[in-house]
């Protein structure tokens, strides 16, 4: 599985050559504000880069030699942690707690607002603090959308319903909001088992 | 036990959908679709009872004699929470198509009772709309108000349109009284909020702030006044007489966050406690919630404008909880309904709602802590 999704990431490759958290510009004598034209792949900690030098960027590696980079990135990304174990400040864990709860907050208010739809109606009437959005029972068949739905599918479906609303699109920053509170807030205001526990698929 | 017309009526619409969901795997995309709107087409044809169909579940009833006949019916509507027509038609729809119902049951009700919140924010043109709505009603109509109508003016404009909020009065040997059970403290004259910001503070059901509903205590001295009269009206009843309360919140305690819940419910049932018999009606939790305590049989009505979910605790034991509500028909989990008012002096109440079969809780039920004349329970409960 994990492997699988290296793949797909990994796109090209050639030489390898591990920059850490070096500036992958100063690396390849970019200094000068040339760009490189070799292909860059970097992990998913946006930090552990390789640089294949005998790759071009355009490039699609065979399937094999981008396992191979694969693993080496992600053997290169578990050397580094080694030498330099993680370490979070309490200043990072009160700047996450915040952004989370800004979050959160925002979400709230839009789960709170009737300007998403037109009929004066808002989430929180037919769901007060999120209840019955279920939202760890998604992705779903909604036998009446007729396809498989996430939750973001129901949120815009129930502002286009009972809200007479324009559903929002997939990247606004509302509809994530509110998936943030709805989440939050079954987790956290609903003390029954059954809101703790992942459940896709479940009617 | 002979199978009621209903219960077939249930068994045949699940047989159509087993059926259906059969059929799915093995169809291809153009004739899914066929299927999908077939199916849409089943469950409409369930909905299209006449209104008045939950009537056939009375039938089985009849028989049992020892003082449970049938002495009389009144019907109520609660919680359609009315804006604008402009606004909203929705609502109204809802609401309209309870007038409908309520003009169609044969024979007609005694009278009818607005169990509150009628209006979603006090607007005095939300008010008059519910006002002209329900004055389309062929029984004589009681009003009982509710926190959306109350929390703009403090009652106002209900008082001008509906008269006092508190009052009894007496039907074929029965006593009723009618509640203002919204009353709280003031939390609006220190914080210095407007007419709309002590309204939309109020209407806000998971409002983290939110007060506690009481009948006796809130605000200024409406509550002292409104528990003194209560106590003086029931010293005039004999202990004999049947009591029906009704009140806008639950007269007891359910859920606090969401204000399911009378903070003073114990001092309400301690004067109720001497009657024989005490049945309370209750509206603002929008949803077949049934229970008991010492003497009382408690029923909730259901709303016409859309069905709360289930608190997550405080349900009260007796309650069979019904299935979720399909979010893609505005009236599951909505609608009106019926108090049959027993010779006994019991009362059994039946939900009608919209889109699904009626349902009947008898005081029988009540009475048998939940061993006796059970409601069907409903294979896939809320969750
Ligand atoms: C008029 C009432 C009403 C309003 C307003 C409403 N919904 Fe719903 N919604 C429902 C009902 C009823 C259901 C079905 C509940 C269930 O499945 O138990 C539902 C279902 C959902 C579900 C799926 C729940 C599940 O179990 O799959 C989500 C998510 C949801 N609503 C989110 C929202 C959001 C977000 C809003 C505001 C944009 C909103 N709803 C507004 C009535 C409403």
């Amino acid at each position: 599985m994990l492997k699988k999704f290296f793949t797909l990431f990994l796109l090209v490759v050639v030489a390898i050559f591990l920059t850490g958290e070096n500036d992958l510009t100063a690396i390849e004598g970019g200094k000068d504000g040339k760009k490189s034209d070799k292909k860059v792949i970097t992990a998913c900690d946006g930090k552990t880069q390789v640089v294949l030098n005998d790759v071009s960027k355009n490039e699609v590696m065979p399937k094999e030699k981008a396992q191979e980079v694969a693993s080496m990135l992600l053997a290169t990304y578990q050397q580094q942690k080694k030498y330099q174990s993680t370490k979070f400040t309490r200043r990072d864990s009160l700047i996450w707690e915040r952004e989370l709860k800004a979050m959160i907050e925002e979400g709230y208010k839009w789960f709170h607002d009737p300007s998403l739809g037109t009929n004066g109606i808002s989430c929180d009437m037919c769901h007060p603090d999120a209840t019955d959005t279920h939202p760890e029972t998604y992705p779903k068949f909604q036998i009446q959308l007729k396809k498989v739905a996430l939750l973001r599918d129901m949120i815009n479906w129930c502002i286009e319903n009972p809200m007479e609303g324009k559903p929002l699109k997939e990247d606004d920053p509302r509809l994530k909001a509110m998936e943030a509170y709805i989440i939050w807030a079954r987790a956290n205001q609903d003390p029954r088992p059954q809101a703790k526990t992942l459940n896709p698929g479940k009617r | 036990m002979p199978k009621m017309p209903s219960e077939r009526k249930e068994e045949q619409y699940l047989k159509e959908r087993e059926e259906f969901f059969k059929m799915l795997p093995k169809l291809n995309r153009r004739q899914f679709l066929k299927v999908a709107m077939a199916s849409a087409a089943v469950a409409l044809a369930k909905n299209q009872f006449p209104p008045h169909s939950f009537q056939i579940v009375e039938a089985v009833e009849a028989k049992q004699g020892g003082g449970t006949e049938v002495k009389f019916r009144f019907a109520y509507i609660s919680d359609t929470h009315l804006y604008e027509r402009k606004l909203n038609e929705r609502f109204v729809r809802a609401a309209l198509k309870a007038v409908q119902d309520v003009n169609a049951l044969d024979p007609q009700p005694d009278f009818v009772l607005f169990g509150g919140d009628l209006a979603q924010l006090g607007q005095p043109e939300e008010l008059k709309l519910g006002k002209e709505i329900l004055s389309e009603l062929k029984p004589k109509l009681y009003m009982m108000v509710g926190e959306h109508d109350w929390y703009l003016d403090l009652g106002e404009k209900w008082i001008e349109l509906f008269g006092q909020p508190y009052y009894s009065f007496d039907h074929k040997g029965v006593h009723f009284i009618v509640l203002n059970s919204v009353l709280v403290d003031d939390y609006w004259t220190e914080s210095k909020m407007t007419p709309m910001e002590r309204m939309k503070f109020m209407a806000q059901l998971d409002n983290p702030k939110g007060r506690p509903f009481t009948v006796g205590r809130g605000y200024g001295d409406v509550g002292k006044k409104q528990f003194e009269w209560l106590k003086q009206d029931l010293a005039k009843v004999s202990k004999d007489t049947p009591i029906v309360v009704f009140s806008h919140s639950p007269l007891y305690k359910y859920y606090k966050p969401w204000n399911f819940w009378t903070d003073d419910a114990e001092e309400v049932q301690a004067l109720l406690r001497p009657f024989k018999n005490v049945t309370v009606i209750h509206g603002h939790t929008h949803q077949p919630v049934f229970n008991k305590i010492g003497n009382i049989n408690f029923y909730g009505m259901l709303s016409t404008a859309w069905p709360w979910p289930y608190a997550p605790t405080g349900l009260p034991k007796l309650t069979i909880k019904m299935n979720r509500a399909d979010p893609f028909d505005q009236f599951d989990g909505c609608g009106d309904g019926t108090v049959e008012v027993l010779a006994n002096g019991k009362a059994n109440k039946i939900y009608n709602l919209w889109s699904r079969e009626p349902m009947k809780v008898t005081a029988r039920y009540l009475e048998s802590g939940g061993k006796e004349e059970v409601p069907p329970v409903p294979a896939d409960p809320s969750f």
